[in-house]
């Protein structure tokens, strides 16, 4: 009887050892090698982007010129103040702008430049004497009786960060520098608007983050326009001939991309790299048939048909091999001699004068007739040059458009400067990179968000060191890009912001999240059973019955002390 | 007589003079467009650009807006009218002479097999200074695709080939532009490149993309450095083979989708000239279909003092009219592509269609209509041809129907080829899925001259091949090459290859043997059908072949595209390369199903080892009484009904 004891002690003995072993070293085994590697990712800051808060700080710079401002007016200048504007978009993303405004008066050089008889000599002069910085305004406060700006004009705008403010005399305006102030106030707005950065075009920026009401289609259209922000494009201008029998087309296209498209392109250097390059298409012809206008004796194509026009050349075009960033397409038709002349139509059956239409986010295309420059006895083919001047014209307001640089209407009263050589006024540079810098941060915080959510839900994608790193590296370029934002630097904010959408983008789409791991549990499962049954079963029924035997041996002593 | 003379000269003096006003004109053009004040002008009429926005339905895929310009001031307006006074005129007869050329060209060659060979060289020439590094970005007729290709990643030379089908030497003698079955490409890098394999990797990726084809399979165990085979075949002072890779992919099948992008690299496309023949339907209807590309510099003239691009995009096609065309043997431009010729492309300087008339002196053989009176010699593949030509630049060779539909009528079925003299085949021998031995012959058919072959051979990594039996024979006698350079593989990293220079005694078959052992791989580098087999690609045989007839050594010299392509050095010999078959070997095949086997297997294996191992350990033995039999149990019944106390 007590062999059989021992045997039996010695038996649960070997089931307890074994399920031990298997708890404590088989399951921790298991998981450790069927364990997918995931590194630490910073998912608190991540959560703090996913709320964003966006500060805007401008500089403002007024200065009162000798006569808008009485004596004790004077005394109280120079004056700082700050004034903050605040705009909730929706739950999770709220907008502060805030203008930090400086008045002082004018030096004596300002006074002698504000003597020049022109505004746009003002303009110049003031600026050689200071240049102020990235995303700064200065407004120079000139007095009624200055002959600057013509008597219909309150406002004048100019090629760089100055405006002038014309104010009436400081007597009829008030008496303190307060009332002066609060007089001043709309106007102030309105310059601000137009120079910086004005509350529809931030929320546009934004609509990556917020889906925006669906309001009118006209804001929507206007939205649509311009390309998305990206670190580089790539513009391509195609001259079209599809009647190489007839014409024989000469472009100058080198010297004119280098007269005309080149001085804007090197202005926005800040905002992106640009890529030219140029094409001609023989043979290639538009998707419609245009229509013959007997009235005019000329072709025409109607506002309607331009969407199907440029299916059968788009496949020509080619897309560019050597870099993956957006293409800006730019086309010349040159129509065929059978069809020419070929006018465009709007919507309200009127000629458009620049013969000319753009497509959002894609490009522009003009027809350009030259059956005016050869006699109906001329000798084909006849060599034609074409004036790169009107092309380039008509290019460059559409390359304009489709960046983003808005040329909204100025409010009535407002003087804008004509922009120089470069095509582009500072003030209009910086509005862009406001815009872009707001819109780089929105498309970098979703991207990060949706990438860390994306994670969160799926537990087996494996996360890799580089990954890691990379969303760090845009969560610190973010984090730096809204703090200058706040701090006002906008050339460094579009920079980190830069920064923060390129290191997004390539943890996204790294291959490495791609791996074919991601088996569904009842497949994972399916694979264990054969070794897992057989291994369990034994431990968990011997296990059981060590259990209920106990449990009786504990029942008989009670039993017996009972 | 003198008043005749007087009227004579003054219409003279007015032509001058109005010659003389079209050239001032143009130069005015020419200010205008360059004047810095225009340049100024017109982005400041740009900024006062109102844009409309039309309403339009959302339906629409694109919402197209009206750009509108407008004139802003009056002095701007001014500026716009000088513009328009100094207008895009006909430019005057001087036209700077464009820096690039285009230039097409069919030849037809009879084969005495009965099929028809049709040859298409397009050509482009471009003028540009590409050594210096120089980013060129304006195109016009060099394609701009493959132009940022080449710019970006700093090709020298780039050959591309898709082919579909094996060119048959013997039946149908040499082909103006060899191309073995499937894909091959090779490049050569500029010496400013430092990472050439990561080059070459983007490159691959990006000409599949261009080409629609699986090009971007060429990896590293596909790449070899040849090292002597593949030298430039445009100026060149580097030789340094590290900037060389070459790759084959022999089970590339060639379709449509690799000509249609191959058509859009033409200038023309397929609206004129001699594209408007390449039908795809009627093209890989054919025998044999080799489509390929290929980019060098050249020069512009013999002392090299100007260089240019050349992109050269061919096609060869043999198509089998003997069967299709019910007996019959006669056939016809409209036959062979279900189009006849109308006009030549309007940017081409030269458009030319051959017909190899050299069998043929005196019409015996077949009747070519309509018959042209231009003949045109030419010395190809060491040989010197007769070719009928048809100019399509020339209004007269569409005659009065304005199209040419070519027609040969065969009379006789005789006459003999010339038989090719380097010929190359190759198969596998050896038996079981062990072991095999790949032999590869050479036959020089020369009856008296010996020459020597370079062969080029690239072996992937899962025939593991045993150099030490390597054995080259011609004659029955042992042949020692006298170069070998051989690069052992590297599992899964890098393939064989296999260069050596045999000379070939003349009229003469040299046998090149050696043995290999197939490789087991891993269950995921078999291919989607592993049982057909596994495809190791075309030896190349380069060589130099001893000429009958003088070579043209100059290379600048104006001389039809087909016999133009291999740079000729010495005027005695000619330049010759030489693709044998692919060959297809069987791999050792496992079961697919094989892991999920396995791992039940294991389980299985695993789970009685343990059960019974476990049983043992935690059961509890004690003695059993010895249970009674039935008989006695039986008994023991029957004992208890009795009232008998059982046993």
């Amino acid at each position: 009887m007590a062999t059989t004891e021992v045997e039996r002690r010695r038996g649960q003995l070997a089931a307890l050892a074994i399920a031990a072993v298997v708890i404590i070293v088989g399951v921790p085994l298991w998981w450790r090698t069927t364990e997918t590697y995931r590194a630490w990712l910073p998912v608190s800051q991540i959560n703090e982007l996913a709320k964003l808060q966006l500060q805007l700080s401008a500089d403002v710079e007024v200065v009162f010129a000798r006569g808008t401002l009485t004596p004790e007016q004077q005394k109280k200048v120079p004056l700082t103040q700050t004034q903050d504007e605040e705009h909730r978009v929706d739950e999770d993303t709220a907008l502060r702008y805030r203008y930090e405004t400086r008045y002082r008066t004018a030096t004596i050089m300002e006074e002698d430049a504000l003597n020049q008889p022109t505004a746009a000599e003002a303009d110049l002069s003031l600026h050689t004497l200071s240049e102020s910085p990235c995303g700064s305004l200065v407004v120079y406060v000139i007095p009624e009786s200055s002959s600057l700006l013509r008597q219909d004009v309150d406002v004048y705008i100019g090629q760089r960060r100055t405006a002038l403010l014309r104010i009436g005399s400081p007597m009829r305006v008030g008496r303190t520098l307060e009332q002066l102030l609060a007089h001043m106030e709309p106007r102030m707005k309105q310059v601000l608007q137009v120079m910086s950065f004005s509350n529809t075009d931030i929320t546009a920026a934004l609509s990556d983050r917020v889906r925006v009401s669906p309001g009118n289609k006209g804001s929507i259209a206007d939205s649509m326009r311009a390309f998305k922000s990206s670190p580089g494009y790539e513009i391509t201008f195609s001259l079209l001939n599809p009647d190489p029998k007839s014409h024989r087309l000469h472009w100058d296209i080198e010297g004119a991309v280098q007269t005309y498209i080149q001085p804007l392109l090197t202005k926005l250097a800040p905002v992106a790299n640009f890529s030219i390059d140029s094409q001609t298409l023989y043979y290639a012809v538009l998707g419609v048939n245009p229509r013959f206008d007997s009235s005019r004796s000329a072709y025409t194509l109607n506002a309607d048909s331009l969407a199907h026009v440029i299916n059968p050349v788009e496949a020509r075009l080619g897309s560019n091999a050597a870099s993956s960033n957006p293409v800006l397409n730019f086309l010349l038709y040159v129509p065929d001699a059978h069809h020419s002349p070929l006018y465009i139509n709007d919507r309200k059956k009127q000629e458009v004068p620049s013969n000319a239409f753009h497509s959002p986010r894609w490009g522009g295309i003009m027809v350009y007739n030259v059956n005016a420059f050869y006699g109906l006895d001329a000798v084909f083919p006849v060599d034609i040059n074409i004036n790169m001047a009107k092309v380039m014209g008509v290019f460059l307001a559409q390359l304009r458009l489709l960046l983003g640089v808005q040329s909204s209407t100025p409010p009535p009263g407002f003087q804008v400067a004509a922009c120089g050589s470069a095509g582009l006024a500072d003030w209009e540079l910086d509005r862009l990179m406001w815009s872009r810098s707001v819109e780089n941060v929105a498309t970098a915080t979703t991207t990060i968000t949706s990438l860390a959510q994306l994670l969160d839900q799926i537990g087996n994608i494996v996360i890799n060191d580089n990954i890691a790193q990379q969303v760090s590296s845009a969560v610190t370029s973010l984090q730096l890009a809204v703090a200058e934002l706040e701090a006002g630097n906008l050339g460094f904010a579009l920079q980190y912001s830069k920064e923060a959408i390129l290191a997004s983008e390539r943890a996204f789409f790294d291959p490495s999240l791609l791996h074919l791991l991601y088996f569904p549990d009842d497949q994972k499962f399916a694979i264990y059973i054969p070794l897992f049954l057989p291994m369990c079963v034994p431990i968990l029924l011997s296990l059981l019955k060590i259990v209920s035997e106990a449990r009786q041996k504990r029942r008989e002593k009670q039993a017996k002390k009972d | 007589m003198a008043a005749y003379r007087y009227g004579y000269s003054a219409v003279l003096f007015i032509l001058c003079g109005l010659s003389v006003f079209l050239v001032t004109n143009g130069q005015e053009t020419i200010l205008t467009g360059d004047d810095g004040a225009a340049a100024v002008d017109s982005p400041q009429t740009v900024t006062e650009t109102a844009e409309q926005t039309a309403e339009q339905p959302a339906v629409e895929e694109r919402q197209w807006e009206v750009t509108e310009v407008e004139e802003a001031s009056p002095d701007e307006a001014a500026a716009d009218k000088q513009d328009a006074s100094a207008p895009e005129t006909l430019v005057p007869p001087s036209v700077p002479r464009p820096k690039d050329d285009f230039q097409e060209e069919l030849v037809i060659r009879p084969l005495h097999s009965g099929d028809i060979y049709a040859s298409f060289q397009f050509r482009t020439l471009w003028e540009t200074d590409f050594m210096r590094g120089n980013k060129v970005s304006h195109y016009r007729l060099f394609p701009k695709s493959l132009g940022q290709v080449i710019s970006k990643f700093s090709v020298r030379e780039l050959h591309i080939s898709f082919t579909q089908g094996y060119w048959r030497t013997m039946q149908w003698g040499q082909p103006f532009l060899p191309a073995p079955p499937g894909a091959e490409l090779w490049v050569w890098f500029q010496d400013s490149v430092t990472d050439v394999d990561g080059t070459w990797k983007e490159l691959t990726n990006v000409l599949s993309g261009i080409f629609c084809a699986s090009l971007n399979f060429i990896d590293s165990t596909n790449t070899v450095q040849p090292s002597a085979s593949f030298k430039p075949l445009g100026i060149s002072n580097v030789t340094d083979h590290r900037f060389l890779r070459y790759a084959t992919l022999p089970r590339e099948i060639v379709c449509t989708e690799n000509l249609t992008p191959w058509k859009k690299l033409l200038p023309c496309g397929t609206k004129a000239g001699l594209a408007v023949l390449l039908k795809s339907e009627k093209l890989f209807h054919s025998s044999f279909h080799s489509q390929a590309v290929h980019i060098r510099p050249v020069c512009e003239d013999w002392q090299c003092k100007t260089t240019s691009w050349e992109l050269r995009q061919t096609l060869s096609v043999v198509f089998d009219l003997h069967t299709s065309g019910q007996g019959k043997r006669e056939w016809s431009l409209f036959k062979m592509f279900s189009r006849t010729l109308t006009d030549a492309c309007p940017l081409a300087s030269s458009s030319k269609v051959y017909i190899d008339i050299t069998d043929n002196p005196e019409g015996e053989q077949f009747e070519l209509i309509p018959a042209t009176p231009l003949l045109s010699q030419a010395v190809v593949l060491g040989d010197r041809r007769t070719f009928s030509v048809y100019d399509l630049t020339q209004q007269i060779t569409f005659g009065a129907v304005r199209s040419l539909n070519l027609l040969i009528r065969w009379k006789s079925t005789e006459g003999d080829m010339l038989r090719p003299l380097l010929h190359g085949e190759r198969y596998v021998a050896g038996y079981g899925l062990q072991t095999g031995e790949i032999h590869t012959l050479m036959y020089n058919n020369h009856p008296y001259r010996s020459f020597p072959v370079l062969l080029l051979d690239s072996v992937p990594w899962y025939l593991r091949l045993y150099i030490h039996t390597l054995t080259v024979t011609s004659k029955a006698k042992d042949n020692k090459p006298s170069y070998i350079h051989y690069q052992p593989s590297k599992d899964r990293v890098r393939p064989h290859l296999l260069e050596m220079l045999v000379q070939l005694p003349p009229n003469s078959v040299t046998e090149v043997t050696v043995q290999f052992e197939r490789a087991l791989l891993k269950w995921t580098e078999y291919t989607p059908d592993p049982n057909h087999g596994f495809y190791v690609g075309s030896s190349v045989l380069s060589s130099l072949v001893p000429s009958i007839v003088a070579m043209d050594t100059n290379s600048t010299q104006e001389r039809p595209l087909f016999s133009s392509f291999f740079p000729c050095k010495e005027e005695s010999s000619y330049f010759v390369r030489v693709y044998t078959e692919p060959l297809l070997v069987n791999l050792p095949t496992p079961d697919f199903s094989m892991p999920y086997n396995v791992i039940c297997l294991t389980c299985t294996v695993v789970a009685v080892g343990y059960g019974s191992l476990y049983n043992l350990l935690t059961r509890s033995f004690q003695i059993e009484e010895p249970s009674l039999g039935l008989a006695k149990r039986i008994a023991n019944i029957i004992r208890k009904m009795r009232g008998v106390p059982p046993l």
